[in-house]
């Protein structure tokens, strides 16, 4: 079928964008602003376009025909020696509903990072080019099912999140941005290595019958094309599978960032100018998640199943914990970030539930997280810019100075604690929903449902301590939104009340593909449970 | 000496063509030295011209596989194959782009009255280096080797201008001295157990399991140190930051790359040729049990990339970082060998081409900075990514590619050696060398942060090299990213130089 490479061209549309940035004078600040700005929002009149054209019916997963979208040829085609086999690695691009939602919101979130990103006044085209290229390696990510395609983008993004951070950011930019650096390479080496044990145990066959090894994640997904000697099959039951999910989930965790890999998360933030910490909340946490309903749970299903009780209990832990740092926290951008580790705690442990409503909970939480702090993280960024501080103290009374920001802060509040009729409250029940229904981790729900009473609690309490009470005299001067700042919120705010009250224009979105998932993961244990006994 | 015998010579002399190219360049770079005494801009050109020539040749002998100057049994001292084609190219190449540093290195210019004897120790380095990587007799091993090393000793200190530059030439003469001499001692205890020099025929002997004695493991180790030392696997790296930092960048640089792919050829033409008992169809090695290469390998590996990459962590000044990341690189090389596979190999060469682009910039980055600002110190890098970004930017593609992140070509010597790693399965070996790799990208993080983070105390100007520099920038940097997109070239031609003769 022949059509327009969108996927593609959503995908590298920012590089193109950075390309010609670097060609655009330095002094033409507002034209490299405003050119960043038209390329992310052609990427998102390109992501609506994709939604409009999607087929909802198609599920996806492991099922290389039902993904949509697909541009697949050779990239890298060397015919080999019969010692090392021949390596083909495949330009291999395809969305379905685990991936479709996270396209949307990246295309949603780097739109509004760029408007977010006016403010910045420093090398404002070194600042521009390293955005887009971040936005290059996002969207890379979630759109790519090669592996090593997917790796690639994995690791695209790092430097220029390195350097936004390292350049741009707060007093501690160095230390935070090296932090970040650091942790996620580790992450990284981690998921390489496994990559090589799994490219050595899988195997796709040929168009003439011959077989190669390959990086395609759909065929790791098929027990059937596992070697009988590769480190890393099933059918050749050894501890080096179970320690290489370890290590992939690691990798995945720590971008989570899951408890105890989260350290970095925290000092990111605060370093971060506000449109990298909308970014990273939004986009790049997802990541994590999102590699292992990827990759981690369709290529190990049976180990999945057997750590599923461990899954479910680091998700509780992130939920709690991150909740009671929240409320510890002083500073009002530190305590969205811990929020923010509490929040996808709910998303670990919607997917431990393994079932259809848990998982499509998950995904949807990760929708909504995206979108509802990104909308918090603008919210201390007004605050910041107009105050130059952030410590809760040190406000008071603002809802009488700034009554629409209140306004606006009020909503994602209460979305960010699950109201019903906002978008929150849906996934989180879905999530809630899913994992009681598990028996194994049902105990460990309960429990975790203390994080929604805990977020009340910091949020509520953030909110009287910043704009209830009384007015301080310096602040007498804080001027209400501005139009840009609207830009900003309204979007954002409209898609939180919407899926709050239509959720199931995301979860119909997202349906096939998650049944898929857990039509596959319920196969696998019998198949795989076959296979090693 | 009869006609037949003399057939034979010159029917060898044609396959040492590439050798004979450079050995008359030396002789016509003398000369015209001697002739135009006033000129010396003439022996750069020379001398690429030279070398474009013997490139010519090496192309074209590439895929002869025989033996040259074996008169009188049926193995020869000197090897024409692919993978000792393969490092001449890389030798070549490696050697054109110094020439090209050196004609923009202040360094050098300052000592223009010289110049004659620079290109003629440079030529005298690169005909040992051919030797080295071709030879399969000790005696020829040991001369090629001592053949690179004098020429290296005078070009160590070869501006005379710094205490620091006289210092790396001793240095580097004490070190070199000693280990050469420990190899030769090897060579003499292998050649009194065989009463051979020849690789090839000391192989046929030791399948007797008489020969396979605690002499021969001492000299096979004797040996090994000399080899050692030219790649500056710990523990004999002690000269490395020393000299690397005293000597001229252009030598630097050459050192850092040529000198060590021709060590690294010579090391495993040695071990290949001289212990291999037989190799499986999967591409593995059996070697003779005498010595363990294998876990001797890896242990001397190990060591020499974890010193590497914790020592740089420390380093102020970016030669002695580089030099430090030299031996970390060397540690990584090593672990390919240790593989003790055709895979393996692969890895190495693949992992060198990728070397020589990312090693090679990044020293001639730290050159053209060194021209304009007299120091590499890293306290001086500060601010210069806005001072002068195109050098800054190119640097950094340097450093994220000697990292080995992708989409560099650092990252595709760095999956190979993996994939050749797990594919033998010495798992617990790859995860050290990844966190190692983790460890190397806090110091190669750290130039670019001195580069772009930090602000400099005092003002500096903007600046920007030479456009022929900035070109020759440009070539080295723009092969580190489409190697690293389309890497298949690289492969391929690293696939078709594993051939070594008679294995």
């Amino acid at each position: 079928m022949q059509y327009f490479p969108i996927l593609s061209f959503i995908t590298f549309l920012p590089i193109l964008g950075m390309v010609i940035i670097l060609f655009i004078p330095k002094k033409l600040d507002v034209l490299i602003k405003s050119f960043t700005l038209f390329i992310t929002l052609v990427q998102v009149v390109a992501a609506v376009f994709l939604l409009r054209s999607y087929n909802y019916a198609l599920g996806g997963i492991n099922d290389p025909a039902s993904f949509q979208f697909i541009e697949k040829f050779r990239w890298i085609d060397i015919s080999g020696f019969s010692w090392i086999g021949k390596i083909k690695v495949d330009y291999f691009l395809g969305i379905d509903g685990l991936s479709i939602p996270l396209v949307l919101l990246t295309a949603l979130i780097s739109f509004i990072a760029s408007l977010s990103s006016w403010t910045i006044n420093k090398s404002v085209k070194g600042y521009f080019a390293l955005f887009l290229l971040l936005d290059t390696g996002m969207m890379g990510v979630f759109v790519s099912l090669d592996f090593f395609l997917f790796y690639i983008f994995w690791e695209l993004m790092l430097l220029p999140m390195y350097f936004l951070i390292g350049i741009w950011g707060g007093p501690r930019r160095e230390y935070a941005a090296i932090k970040f650096f650091l942790y996620t390479l580790f992450g990284s080496v981690l998921i390489l290595l496994v990559m090589i044990g799994l490219y050595f145990s899988s195997s796709e066959v040929l168009a003439d019958g011959s077989k190669v090894f390959t990086f395609n994640m759909l065929s790791m997904m098929n027990h059937q094309n596992y070697n009988l000697t590769g480190i890393l099959s099933p059918l050749n039951p050894s501890n080096l599978r179970f320690i290489a999910y370890i290590a992939l989930f690691i990798g995945f965790a720590i971008k989570i960032p899951m408890f105890p890999f989260h350290t970095w998360l925290p000092d990111a933030h605060v370093e971060a100018p506000t449109a990298i910490s909308v970014i990273l909340a939004g986009v790049l946490l997802k990541m994590g998640t999102y590699g292992i309903l990827r990759i981690c749970y369709p290529v190990f299903p049976e180990i999945t199943r057997q750590l599923i009780w461990y899954i479910a209990l680091f998700g509780m832990i992130n939920i709690i914990y991150g909740a009671l740092c929240a409320m510890a926290q002083k500073d009002f951008k530190k305590l969205i970030a811990y929020s923010s580790i509490s929040h996808m705690g709910f998303v670990l442990l919607g997917m431990a539930s393994l079932n259809t409503l848990g998982i499509s909970g998950a995904v949807l939480q990760m929708f909504n997280h995206g979108t509802i702090t990104a909308m918090l993280f603008l919210i201390v960024g007004v605050i910041y810019d107009r105050a130059h501080t952030r410590g809760i103290e040190d406000f008071g009374g603002l809802a009488t100075q700034m009554p629409i920001y209140a306004g606006f802060t009020t909503l994602a509040f209460f979305a960010a604690i699950g109201l019903p009729g906002l978008s929150g409250f849906v996934s989180e029940s879905f999530i809630f929903l899913g994992a009681f229904g598990f028996q194994t981790i049902r105990i460990i729900t309960v429990i975790s449902t203390l994080g929604i009473l805990l977020g009340a609690g910091y949020m509520l309490w953030t909110f009287q301590r910043v704009f209830l009470g009384s007015l301080k005299e310096k602040w007498t001067a804080l001027g209400d939104l501005t139009f840009r700042e609207y830009a900003m919120l309204i979007p954002l705010s409209i898609i939180i009340i919407f899926i709050g009250v239509y959720p199931s224009s995301m979860l119909n979105l997202m349906n096939s593909s998650v049944n898929a998932l857990v039509k596959f993961m319920t196969d696998a244990q019998v198949i795989y449970g076959s296979l090693v006994h | 000496m009869n006609t037949n015998n003399l057939n034979y010579l010159v029917n060898s002399l044609y396959l040492i063509k590439p050798e004979l190219v450079i050995a008359a360049v030396i002789v016509l770079i003398v000369v015209v030295d001697l002739i135009w005494i006033k000129n010396k801009k003439l022996l750069p050109y020379i001398s690429i011209i030279g070398l474009l020539t013997a490139g010519y040749f090496l192309i074209d002998q590439f895929g002869t596989n025989t033996f040259a100057f074996s008169t009188n049994s049926s193995v020869g001292m000197f090897i024409v194959d692919p993978f000792g084609s393969f490092f001449k190219l890389l030798i070549v190449f490696a050697s054109i782009i110094v020439i090209l540093f050196s004609i923009f290195s202040t360094e050098i210019k300052n000592s223009l009255n010289r110049h004659g004897e620079y290109y003629t120790l440079i030529f005298g380095m690169i005909i040992g280096m051919m030797f080295m990587v071709s030879a399969s007799d000790l005696i020829v091993i040991y001369i090629s080797l001592e053949l690179v090393s004098l020429s290296s000793y005078i070009l160590a200190g070869f501006t005379k201008q710094s205490l620091r530059n006289s210092e790396a030439s001793l240095k580097y003469v004490i070190y070199g001295g000693v280990s050469s001499g420990i190899m030769l001692f090897g060579i003499s205890i292998m050649y009194g157990i065989t009463g051979s020099t020849n690789l090839y025929e000391i192989n046929s002997l030791i399948q007797a399991p008489q020969m396979q004695s605690l002499a021969f493991l001492l000299a096979g180790i004797l040996i090994f140190v000399g080899i050692g030392f030219k790649i500056s696997a710990a523990p004999f790296h002690f000269w490395t930051p020393d000299v690397y930092e005293g000597a001229p960048i252009p030598i630097t640089a050459f050192l850092s790359i040529a000198s060590k792919a021709a060590g690294f050829a010579l090391l495993i033409r040695f071990i290949k040729v001289t212990f291999v008992q037989s190799i499986d169809p999967n591409g593995f090695w059996h070697l003779l049990g005498i010595i363990d290469w294998k876990s001797f390998i890896i242990i001397i590996s190990v060591l020499t990339m974890t010193l590497g990459n914790f020592t740089a962590l420390w380093q102020t000044n970016m030669k002695r970082l580089l030099a430090y990341s030299s031996i970390a690189h060397a540690g990584y090389l090593l672990l390919g060998l240790a593989v003790m596979s055709n895979e393996g190999i692969t890895a190495i060469l693949i992992y060198f081409m990728a070397y020589a682009f990312m090693n090679l910039g990044a020293f001639f980055v730290v050159m053209l900075i060194a021209n304009k600002i007299g120091s590499e110190e890293l306290d001086d890098y500060k601010g210069l990514g806005s001072s002068t970004p195109f050098l800054g930017v190119s640097l950094a593609i340097f450093m994220v590619s000697l990292t080995g992140l992708p989409p560099t070509v650092g990252f595709i010597g760095k999956l190979y050696l993996f994939i050749a790693l797990v594919d033998a399965k010495m798992i617990i070996v790859a995860v050290i060398a990844l966190l190692n790799s983790v460890v190397s990208l806090y110091y190669y993080i750290k130039v670019l942060k001195c580069l772009f983070l930090d602000k400099s105390e005092k003002e500096v100007p903007a600046f920007s090299a030479s456009y022929g520099a900035l070109v020759l920038v440009f070539l080295l940097a723009a092969p580190v990213i489409i190697f690293g997109i389309y890497f298949t070239p690289l492969v391929d031609l690293a696939k078709s130089s594993i051939t070594l003769l008679g294995l």
